[in-house]
């Protein structure tokens, strides 16, 4: 079974009312499911065959070169993939595992589900109202992954949400996530453009407070891990909402572009540094790119992915689940 | 992260230099290092097989009893077959002979296009061009409004018909527009796209066709992992691209896209895109990109700086004075202030060489405040204190630090780390550089991963 939104969010003592995900017509779901699938099916079809084309018929040498191949492929990284395969042909060399294809097969993809599911824990909207704070690289998907969030929180789930526009930097990024707040039926806080990003933050925080919003979404301007003074400035941002409610933000999310390679483990590593990253958005999944730096982010930081964006519609975010990343990883 | 290639070679390689010749096992044991630093950098792993296959070739046998070092060879070695893979010197862009010089940009989301496209248009207005563009990204959300926004603070004119015709006739509008307009340039951004998406391919190639563009640029974000190969070849296909933007190379990524785009399609990085502000973005240096893949710094772009900044006259003598063991505190100020002339020091030391093993400093953030703190202490010190620092005691401490606003800790560090520096500058200047043991202890170098491939 797949990780369900249930199993992902933590809502507290709140009461969600599911409105459109009870009320979706059958025929509709079919249609997202369908997306999906053909979305997952362009991805098999991209992935080169040569990898993972008869993985495991034969248990060899040449098996766990391959295997190696493919994870480096899906970017997962050299040490990553070492310790991986080194513990699976361990456990095949001891027999803890059969020398039989779809044993190891199935044990491979057990240690990467188990490696992706390092530190997994849903994502807190607990809190009166949440804070939810979204952070990362640009061009990673921050604004449009707020955007299908609120849609999902107030349209599926009937939560009232508020966003923050605290991207003041970007031409234009309010003007998006207002576009945004409009389909999701969010409310919106903005500031002029160059305005102070924290106190954007504050006023969406004491409107969702003022409202009895559920919960805020903060979103922030797009930076290069490597500009000291842009995460000063980020950190200065989860400072200013400490103050409005002490235990806020209760989640912060980095979104991670698929397509990244190995500096995304720098990017994970360095935002976290700066505001105490929860969890990660992998975002693009749809195209070809695997999103195995993921794998690296997990099992050195020990952040989990939470979600992850599968195209560009509204419904295209979904729950990660480790089992079937781990399946994708490897072309099945 | 992986230290710098060079001092794991060197590592590698070290009981070579009492044989002369590179042996089998030593070249497998060089190439391992390398495949995993190219890995590293995110270069594609099918390139990375066939280079090192190269590689090795022309390694085998190779005699470095006249190299003082086998890594260091080795290095020199890679760095040739990188440059020359990577096209060895820059292209230029095709311009119209009349008529505006059509210049169409394509790429994933969140590649950066927009941001390019007002970069590139300032780069191009700049050299006295009248340059314009077309908005023709009408999915993303704001898109139209951030191009014009951008596109005003570049300088440039923009076309834009909102979001409700369809892209192909915007571009050819635009086109139309320009040419009354008697444009030199335009610039057509699109809307990010995956590749895969046939519709938008589709959509990508009747642009193409209907505006028939001097210049197609595909825009890759220099932290693409090995999905850039499939991406490129898909454009190539959709767009026939002639070129490629590289974006976000300010940031820490090694950039081995670049090299896996070139080696999969035969088409060069044209312009870099290195920062936040519009006039960061300049053509490439293929030759460059090659050091930075490897961690060898990017001492070209630095000499250029320094050669722009730095008086030649008192560069001579602060080299006579290192080979005398005669640099003071006076001749540090200025170094420090020869050198905030080029810019922010952060981004000087990235080019440096050596820097890339040097963790602490690479990922040091360089407070310029702290520079201005150096700066006060020794300016509150005497020319007797500067020139020799170690008659500073307790007492003239205490002095120097009420006198430059500080603290007495500030002043003992200034002065710790410069013997420091006195006493590494004294190796390099005897030929040796800092060996690699003591700089792997300095960076605390991490284990290898184990990888077999050959």
């Amino acid at each position: 079974m797949s990780t369900t939104w249930q199993e992902i969010l933590d809502l507290g003592a709140r009461e969600a009312q599911p409105k459109a995900a009870s009320a979706e017509e059958p025929e509709q779901r079919r249609g997202v499911f369908k997306r999906l699938r053909e979305s997952l099916a362009k991805s098999r079809q991209a992935l080169s065959e040569e990898i993972t084309a008869s993985l495991f018929d034969r248990i060899d040498e040449e098996t766990w070169e391959r295997l190696e191949e493919a994870l480096i492929y899906a970017d997962a990284g050299a040490p990553t993939t070492a310790a991986v395969v080194e513990r699976l042909e361990r456990e095949v060399e001891s027999g803890a595992v059969p020398a039989d294809g779809v044993a190891v097969r199935d044990r491979l993809i057990e240690i990467l589900a188990e490696v992706a599911s390092t530190g997994r824990a849903p994502i807190d909207l607990s809190g009166e109202p949440a804070v939810l704070l979204m952070v990362g690289v640009n061009g990673t998907g921050k604004t449009t992954t707020i955007g299908k969030i609120a849609w999902h929180l107030s349209k599926e789930l009937g939560l009232s949400v508020v966003l923050g526009a605290a991207d003041t930097y970007r031409a234009a990024a309010a003007e998006q996530l207002a576009e945004w707040a409009d389909r999701a039926g969010a409310e919106l806080v903005r500031s002029a453009p160059g305005g102070d990003p924290g106190a954007v933050a504050f006023d969406a925080i004491a409107a969702a407070r003022a409202r009895g919003a559920d919960v805020v979404i903060i979103d922030t301007a797009g930076r290069l891990h490597t500009q000291s003074n842009l995460m000063d400035e980020l950190a200065k941002v989860r400072r200013v909402i400490g103050k409005q409610i002490p235990e806020a933000p209760h989640e912060t999310l980095i979104s991670i572009d698929a397509t990244t390679g190995q500096n995304g483990l720098r990017q994970a590593k360095v935002f976290s540094e700066a505001v105490a990253v929860d969890g990660v958005v992998l975002t693009k999944l749809d195209g070809t790119a695997k999103g195995g730096i993921t794998l690296a982010i997990a099992s050195e930081l020990g952040i989990p992915v939470k979600l992850i964006g599968t195209g560009e519609s509204l419904e295209d975010l979904r729950p990660f689940d480790p089992t079937e990343f781990a399946q994708a990883l490897l072309g099945e | 992260m992986f230290d710098q290639l060079s001092d794991r070679l060197q590592a590698t390689l070290s009981d070579v230099r009492s044989r002369g010749k590179l042996t089998e096992p030593d070249v497998d044991a060089a190439m391992r290092e390398i495949r995993l630093a190219l890995l590293e950098a995110d270069v594609n792993f099918k390139v990375v097989k066939t280079f090192t296959a190269t590689l090795k070739e022309r390694c085998l046998g190779s005699e470095v009893l006249e190299s003082l070092d086998p890594g260091q060879h080795v290095v020199k070695i890679v760095n040739e077959e990188l440059t020359a893979l990577m096209g060895g010197t820059g292209r230029d862009l095709a311009f119209a002979s009349n008529g505006p010089t059509v210049i169409l940009m394509a790429g994933l989301q969140g590649s950066g296009k927009t941001t390019a496209c007002a970069k590139l248009a300032r780069h191009l207005g700049e050299s006295g061009k009248n340059v314009a563009l077309a908005a023709c990204d009408i999915y993303r959300p704001a898109a139209v409004d951030q191009l014009v926004t951008v596109g005003e603070r570049a300088g440039a004119h923009v076309y834009e018909q909102g979001t409700e015709r369809n892209p192909v006739d915007i571009a050819e509008w635009a086109l139309s527009r320009a040419r009354e307009e008697d444009r030199d340039v335009l610039i057509v951004d699109t809307a990010g796209r995956l590749h895969i998406d046939e519709e938008l391919m589709a959509e990508l190639a009747q642009i193409r066709k209907r505006t028939k563009p001097h210049n197609v640029l595909l825009v890759v974000d220099a932290m693409t992992g090995q999905d850039a190969v499939g991406v490129a070849e898909s454009f190539a296909e959709a767009a026939e691209f002639d070129g490629v933007v590289m974006t976000k190379l300010d940031g820490d990524a090694r950039g081995g896209a670049a090299l896996s785009v070139k080696a999969v399609t035969g088409k060069p990085i044209v312009y870099a895109s290195t920062g936040e502000k519009l006039e960061d973005f300049d053509r490439f240096h293929p030759d460059r990109m090659a050091s930075r893949i490897l961690g060898m710094g990017d001492v070209l772009t630095l000499i250029e700086k320094a050669e722009q900044q730095v008086d030649e006259r008192q560069a001579l003598d602060l080299q006579e004075k290192l080979k005398r063991d005669q640099f003071t505190l006076e001749d540090f100020l200025q170094q420090m202030r020869q050198v905030r002339k080029m810019g922010p020091l952060s981004g000087l030391i990235g080019m440096m060489p050596g820097m890339g093993a040097m963790k602490q400093l690479k990922n040091a953030d360089v407070d310029e405040g702290e520079l201005d703190r150096v700066e006060a202490i020794i300016l509150s010190m005497t020319p007797a204190e500067r020139a020799n620092p170690q008659m500073i005691n307790g007492s003239r401490r205490k002095r120097i630090a009420n006198g430059s606003g500080s603290k007495v800790q500030h002043v003992n560090q200034l002065v710790k780390q410069f013997d420091q520096m006195r006493k590494m500058m004294r190796q390099m200047v005897s030929g040796k550089m800092p060996n690699a043991q003591d700089l792997a202890q300095m960076t605390g170098g991490a284990p290898r991963p184990k990888i077999r491939r050959r």
